[in-house]
């Protein structure tokens, strides 16, 4: 049976069962100060235990001491039926049929009285019921995979993925749509870059920055561009569509292995990085911004390949950073380790010694930069090539996240490590590029004139 | 209770108002004087319609807390709006753009907010949780105002009749409206986030008038705290009002007290016209389910129309669709308020929901002349097969626009059936209100998930009490029975003078009418001159006083001193106005005498105040009238002197 005190702890709990006032009461409560109506809610488990959450008939909640409780009388009771009016989602046979697969997120959510947080819900009743506009596009079916925030995805929930993107793909669907949480999509969005090789449909991952329980949230309209990718697009790769400009006008498609979360909280948070994204989406086309995608084939041939090493780490380098942390890695047998270097791919001299080590005790490292835009280039200064002399590979312009996940890959592929250097430095899906074109390093800096005078034309 | 005939504003009593069942509430929008804003640090109280950027967005209804839609969600819904902000850097950051989750509760506001909570004697709660209050009107980009109760209960005195206070909550402005046309409304957003109170009084009030009195009340009792703004905009009230069988309805954003009585009076006029029409109604045997509508796109008949608004619709493509009430035959030309009719309760709904908003844009049958002819009319009737009781509206517009508001003609019509719908109007200049939308209920409400409670200690409330203002009316009392000019005082109540005004009077530096007089009436006086008052801040003013007491500057020196401190700072202060020596004052006197043997005076009676003008003006302030006066030997009338 459900704890009928949900989230109420010590003197609080005590107060509430010396009246017998369970959670979802009606009740009028006389205190010290005066007199409160309304229904008693679940608490927080993280609020302290001195107070009762109670909801006003005006629908405001207020909080009140539980030792100054002088008198409780019932009159009813009222729980909470959280539940999106769920309507079948309509088949048409001639639209082409969508496979949601949920990893968690708050692409569709609810309140979870637990932490007061929200938790995902969905189902394709319930995406019907909340964004009728995807019945237009497609037929929808959902799976629910995991119900996981994106930060506790990780190798099961990367290999879970693929492997139900290859049993779909077989299974003949037009296009597949996986919604997960946004701080690490661009970590799985380049993991299925290369579990999922040669799809022949499009893959598109999604998310949203405000929780669907909020009016304003760019859930349904990030959800309406992503089925739209996956049912009509021609690209066949894995793609993450999230809103391009904070406004409520368009999505841009970014390429699985050159996307990042950029921004804390805004919308536009997605940015292709050392280039330009894939395409264009809003409510009536897909526009591609580049030719040389990978395009929709009839076919239903894909190569899965999950095999990931989990033992493999990213390290931020800093000034100052002790040997220690490379030596700590290693004496834990890490396998692999990614270095986000400065400038052009560069680490303090006290670290020599360390990475020597690590690379005579087999370990690969490669070096990424940490300034995001821009290729690793470690002849420039001295300091590179005694870098590289120590066994350090240079990844060229692949991002450090990229690198990292790419590094648990090709690890779980092989243990030799020239044929690990093979793979890191082959590019799968243009997480190394040949060429950065001048157009994919764009920050533009506010309070000048010709800046200023732009965004005041875009909505940006 | 149907035999009573309403009267105009003018002769409507009390009694009259007792007959019909007349009970009026306010909601009490304060904004309070804070530096930041509610949930941000953006500087708090700087407007203006510059900007520089747009961001658009659209809204979208979520479920409630207790899992339930609210109804004016689902409307604002099918408006399908385009919303523009209009974004000024200096006064809008990331979080009123909801690209950023809310930073903490400004503690100050907070404070405000709490100190005012105890002057209207509401219980406290010892914890504050922070709700998500929905508005899909696009007022606020997140879709919800951030509100919190601070307290409920309480009452303040009104002559011998206490007002009940419902709840006192704080929450962060929205957006200022500046366009609403067709599908794309625009705001500004400088206002929006900035903090302030909202006091929600129980349904206490049983005349208009009482409704106005009880607001200057909250005015007066918030503005005496002075942590509050003054100034356009910065105090709104929502005026609820009902008669008996009506609903209540909450006519919003009155900004100017004195136009809320007209209000009040035509909205009981409104629902006491819209109970008959159900009346009405139901004598035709037409109530909620016997209710029957039938709707046809009618287009083909009127395209060679005459009248211009349809023949212009047409001319851009648009559809005209016309919908049958059966049984309705008269009700739309039945009156609501002052000069209006109830065929202006559907016109309204046609113009918000279905975004019609060029008028007209209805016409309907019970009016037919001036519009389209009376063949189209015979036509369309024909189409839908009219009979004599029944009425026949046409509305037109785009496709999607042309459907929704067909519907809601329906809809509108049928609520007739039932009585008053629970809506959300707007005032008019002339006293009359319009629909603003569907009347929110409790399932607008949703916790903020960003957040945590905050509780408030009793630590808290007695720093807080600690550091009271004294209220409103026990000050008012005690200036009551001081020698102060009766207009003066509530001026002084309110005034940032107010706390040296009591230490003037309690150390007897001054006395207490002159000390009024100077505090209050200089101070406007110059004000309305032009002049910055505010380099007279309380500092300056008691330094005056000081040196008046002291004997450095003459008590008719005063405002001279204020005007130069006004135009060069408190500096002035110290080339303080010397008071005019004895000899000083004779020579003057002697060379006044002098001049005005030489002027023709027309009215001799002037003569006495020209010439102690002449000598005040000669000596600017350094010398007391009553001083001339004494040494002119004027006490019986000065004319000997002349």
């Amino acid at each position: 049976m459900a704890d009928q005190y949900k989230g109420y702890r010590g003197p609080a709990r005590d107060v509430l069962k010396n009246f017998q006032a369970i959670v979802w009461s009606d009740v009028q409560i006389t205190t010290l100060k005066g007199e409160f109506t309304g229904i008693i809610l679940p608490r927080s488990e993280t609020a302290d235990d001195l107070h009762i959450v109670l909801k006003l008939r005006s629908g405001y909640n207020v909080g009140i001491a539980a030792n100054s409780v002088t008198a409780v009388e019932i009159t009813g009771h009222k729980e909470a039926n959280y539940k999106i009016p769920e309507k079948e989602f309509p088949y048409d046979p001639k639209k082409p049929n969508v496979k949601l697969l949920g990893t968690g997120g708050t692409i569709a959510s609810r309140l979870d009285y637990r932490t007061g947080a929200v938790i995902p819900a969905f189902t394709p009743g319930e995406l019907y019921g909340s964004v009728p506009e995807l019945a237009d596009i497609c037929n929808l079916d959902t799976e629910k995979l995991y119900g996981v925030f994106s930060e506790n995805m990780g190798p099961e929930q990367w290999v879970g993925t693929a492997e139900a993107i290859g049993r779909e793909i077989e299974n003949g669907v037009q296009g597949i749509v996986i919604g997960h949480g946004t701080d690490t999509m661009h970590h799985t969005a380049a993991c299925l870059s290369f579990m999922v090789q040669n799809s022949p449909v499009p893959i598109v991952m999604v998310g949203s920055q405000r929780s669907s329980d909020r009016p304003s949230s760019d859930a349904a309209l990030n959800l309406i561009h992503s089925v739209k990718t996956a049912a009509e697009s021609d690209i066949a790769e894995v793609l993450v569509c999230m809103f391009g400009p904070t406004s409520d006008e368009y999505g841009l498609l970014h390429r699985g292995t050159r996307v990042r979360k950029m921004h804390s909280s805004y919308r536009s948070t997605f940015r292709t990085i050392g280039d330009i994204p894939v395409a264009k989406v809003d409510r009536n086309a897909i526009t591609p911004l580049r030719d040389d995608y990978n395009r929709r084939r009839k076919d239903k041939s894909v190569t899965i390949n999950t095999a990931f090493e989990e033992k493999v780490s990213i390290v931020y380098y800093y000034p100052n950073m002790r040997p220690d942390i490379i030596d700590s890695l290693v004496d834990n047998n890490y396998r692999g380790i990614v270095i986000a270097g400065t400038g052009l791919g560069h680490v303090n001299k006290p670290l020599y010694p360390s990475l020597k080590r690590a690379h005579e005790k087999g370990v690969a490292v490669f070096m990424t930069v940490q300034t995001l835009w821009g290729y690793v280039q470690m002849y420039v200064y001295d300091t590179g090539r005694d870098i590289m002399e120590l066994g350090v590979i240079p990844s060229a312009n692949m991002l450090p996240e990229v690198a990292y996940v790419k590094l648990g890959w090709a690890l779980g592929q092989t243990g030799d490590l020239e044929k690990v250097k093979d793979i890191m430095l082959n590019p799968v899906a243009d997480e190394i590029t040949e060429r950065e074109p001048s157009n994919g390093y764009l920050i533009f800096q506010g309070g000048l004139d010709d800046v200023e005078e732009f965004i005041s034309r875009i909505r940006k | 209770m149907t035999d009573f005939v309403f009267k105009s504003f003018d002769e409507m009593t009390p009694e009259d108002y007792a007959a019909i069942g007349f009970m009026a509430g306010l909601e009490i929008h304060q904004q309070l004087l804070t530096e930041k804003k509610l949930f941000c640090r953006c500087p708090a109280g700087i407007y203006s319609p510059e900007y520089d950027a747009e961001i658009l967005r659209h809204m979208r209804p979520t479920l409630s807390e207790l899992g339930e839609y609210d109804g004016t969600a689902l409307m604002e819904f099918k408006t399908k709006k385009d919303i523009i902000y209009k974004i000024r850097h200096e006064t809008v950051c990331t979080y009123e753009m909801d690209d950023t989750p809310p930073f903490e509760l400004n503690e100050d506001a907070l404070d405000i907010a709490i100190e005012i909570g105890i002057l209207y004697g509401c219980n406290i709660v010892d914890e504050i949780h922070v709700a998500r209050k929905q508005y899909l009107d696009g007022s606020i980009p997140t879709g919800f105002q951030r509100s919190a109760i601070i307290s409920v209960g309480g009452q303040i005195p009104y002559g011998d009749r206490k007002i009940g206070i419902t709840q006192l909550s704080i929450e962060e402005d929205a957006c200022r409206e500046i366009s609403d046309i067709g599908h794309t409304r625009e705001y500004l957003t400088d206002r929006l986030g900035m903090p302030l109170i909202e006091t929600v009084t129980d349904p206490d009030m049983r005349t208009p008038q009482e409704i106005a009195d009880v607001g200057n009340l909250f005015r007066y009792l918030v503005r005496g705290t002075k942590k509050v703004r003054t100034g356009d905009g910065s105090a709104r009230q929502d005026v609820n009002v009902s008669v008996r069988g009506g609903t209540r309805i909450e006519i919003k954003g009155v900004s100017r007290l004195p136009e809320i009585p007209l209000l009040a009076y035509n909205e009981a006029l409104r629902q006491w016209n819209l109970l008959r029409i159900r009346e009405e109604l139901q004598l035709r045997g037409i109530n909620e389910n016997k209710f029957r509508s039938a709707v046809a796109d009618v287009t083909h008949i009127l395209k060679n129309t005459r009248y211009e608004p349809v023949r212009n619709a047409l001319k851009t493509g648009m559809q005209v669709d016309a919908v049958l009430l059966a049984g309705y035959h008269g009700i739309l030309r039945r009156q609501t308020q002052t000069d209006t009719y109830f065929s202006q309760e559907i016109s309204d709904r046609v113009r918000v929901i279905a975004c019609l908003t060029t008028l007209p844009n209805i016409i309907h049958s019970d009016i037919p002349s001036e519009t389209i002819s009376t063949a189209e009319w015979q036509r369309i009737k024909k189409t839908l097969s009219t009979g004599p009781e029944d009425t026949v509206v046409l509305v037109w517009g785009s496709g999607k626009d042309v459907e929704t508001g067909a519907n809601e003609i329906i809809i509108r019509a049928r609520e007739a059936t039932i009585g008053i719908p629970s809506e959300t109007r707007q005032a008019y200049d002339d006293g009359t209100n319009g629909f603003e939308r569907i009347l929110p209920g409790p399932n607008r409400m949703y916790p903020d998930t960003d957040l945590p409670p905050k509780r408030i200690t009793s630590e808290c409330i007695e720093r807080i009490t600690a550091g009271l203002q004294e209220n409103y009316w026990s000050r008012e009392k005690r200036y009551r029975k001081l020698a102060i000019p009766s207009d003066t005082i509530r001026s002084l109540v309110l005034s940032q003078y107010a706390d040296l005004f009591d230490r003037l009077v309690t150390n007897q530096t001054a006395d207490p009418g002159w000390a009024a007089v100077v505090l209050v009436q200089f101070v406007k006086r110059l004000g309305r001159g032009g002049y910055d008052v505010s380099k007279l801040t309380t500092e300056v003013m008691n330094s005056i006083f000081t040196a008046v007491n002291s004997g450095r500057i003459v008590k008719d020196g005063v405002l001279k001193m204020m005007e130069q401190i006004c135009d060069s700072g408190p500096e002035a202060l110290l080339n303080l106005l010397v008071p005019a020596n004895e000899t000083e004052l004779v020579t003057v006197v002697r060379e006044a005498q002098t001049q005005i043997k030489k002027m023709v005076i027309i009215n001799p009676d002037r003569r006495a105040i020209i010439i102690i003008g002449m000598i005040m003006d000669r000596l600017r302030g350094r010398v007391n009238g009553q001083t001339v006066i004494d040494l002119l030997g004027m006490t019986n009338g000065g004319r000997d002197n002349g």
